[in-house]
């Protein structure tokens, strides 16, 4: 095909179509950029950093930024995935994150992605912020493991468009707020969709609870992304 | 050449950690032609009497005397390994540190409901050890060189962990052996 994009990943010559983020190109090659705010159908924000790439030496969100030709990428160096493995280590000592304790643990993506590069301790010290507990009539939220993706944001909305989570506060006293009207609107499809959403445990549908057993889990036996590596 | 020397204790644990220890099952008949135990709550030694090798640490740190014991394995042990989601961050005791000291206290001993009116009196004995503000993670102690996340560790990661140690060669970790549950 003509218009088709030719650019390299960590030497590899890769091939894609115009229009696609350096994510989505990676991906069509079976090559994995772990991302974390990132979610398939949902707009792009770039938020979290996760999928930070190298391209000609520049620090770019793959998950927003368009490919483009003769670019050269830097996914796997020692330098982007310390990098990231520094991201994944910050959002572990800012909130509250008891996975033992956690319903989402095993198919938490924060978990499976300090899985996947095998963090034994984070390098910076806990800061065990105080941080609440909201209750709805659908579900919880457990501000405690929110890492403000802004995945719930853009994800749910009642029937006639409007969005039910927003950002409130900036900085490091930002937060996920709830319009408490819309959510008591939310049917029981919404709150599992919102639960599904949200990467970590924050958002948790009610009234049902480690439904899959240790083993069967999402990421118990597979690391994050390797669903993306077997297409190769 | 004599058989490595291995302590453990458990801080601010459960003991979960050292029941995961012993679910590496007959591999424990392996252990003991590979090294020797000296201070443990597995042989009930309280001090101890030579150098130790290895340490191993269950739980972090939520009062004095486990800051002591702490300290007395980092003065003894050549090698000081946190094992367990307690040993490395704190774990579940350390959900009380978003809440001050002062509040939990009173809640557990004064406010409770299943206190009762003549009983409310928090402790206070010389002989109780003191609760620190908050609980704190074993490397925020003293200085930590190796670290064993999971809720517990599986009996796998502790064994390949402990072998590896001894052996001195590099660890093999599959992808199913790191967990933080």
């Amino acid at each position: 095909m003509p218009d088709k994009i030719k650019f390299t990943v960590d030497g590899k010559e890769c091939q894609a179509e115009a229009g696609l983020t350096i994510y989505e190109a990676a991906k069509a090659n079976g090559i994995y950029i772990p991302v974390l705010c990132h979610f398939e159908g949902l707009k792009p924000v770039g938020s979290c950093r996760i999928c930070s790439v190298r391209v000609n030496g520049r620090w770019m969100a793959a998950c927003t930024q368009p490919v483009t030709p003769g670019m050269v990428i830097e996914n796997s160096s020692p330098e982007v995935e310390e990098y990231r493995k520094a991201i994944i280590e910050m959002l572990f000592v800012e909130g509250n994150h008891f996975c033992p304790a956690c319903e989402k643990s095993g198919n938490c993506e924060l978990q499976a992605l300090a899985y996947r590069y095998q963090i034994m301790v984070p390098q910076f010290p806990y800061l065990f912020p105080k941080k609440e507990i909201e209750a709805f009539p659908k579900f919880l939220l457990e501000h405690n493991r929110c890492v403000q993706c802004q995945r719930c944001i853009r994800a749910i909305q009642t029937p006639d468009g409007k969005k039910v989570f927003a950002m409130k506060n900036r900085s490091g006293r930002v937060r996920i707020n709830v319009d408490r009207k819309l959510a008591a609107r939310l049917s029981d499809e919404q709150a599992q969709k919102a639960m599904d959403i949200c990467p970590v445990g924050a958002i948790l549908k009610k009234e049902v609870g480690f439904r899959v057993p240790i083993g069967k889990r999402k990421y118990d036996r597979q690391p994050i992304g390797s669903d993306i590596e077997e297409k190769k | 050449m004599s058989k490595p020397v291995i302590a453990t204790a458990s801080l601010a644990g459960c003991f979960g950690c050292h029941m995961s220890f012993l679910d590496i099952d007959e591999r424990i008949l392996d252990l003991i032609e590979l090294v020797e135990f000296d201070k443990s709550p597995i042989d009930d030694i309280k001090k101890f009497s030579r150098p130790v090798d290895i340490g191993l640490i269950e739980g972090g740190c939520c009062n004095a005397e486990n800051v002591e014991v702490l300290r007395y394995f980092r003065k003894n042990c050549k090698i000081l390994v946190s094992v367990g989601e307690c040993a490395v961050m704190g774990g579940l005791p350390a959900m009380r540190n978003t809440i001050s000291l002062k509040e939990c206290l009173e809640e557990a001993y004064l406010n409770s409901p299943t206190v009762a009116p003549e009983d409310r009196l928090i402790p206070a004995d010389e002989d109780i050890p003191i609760l620190l503000d908050r609980v704190y993670p074993c490397h925020e102690i003293v200085k930590i060189d190796y670290f064993l996340p999971g809720c517990p560790p599986s009996a796998d990661l502790i064994w390949e962990a402990l072998t590896a140690l001894i052996q001195g060669r590099p660890l093999r970790l599959e992808y199913e052996l790191v967990k933080y549950d």
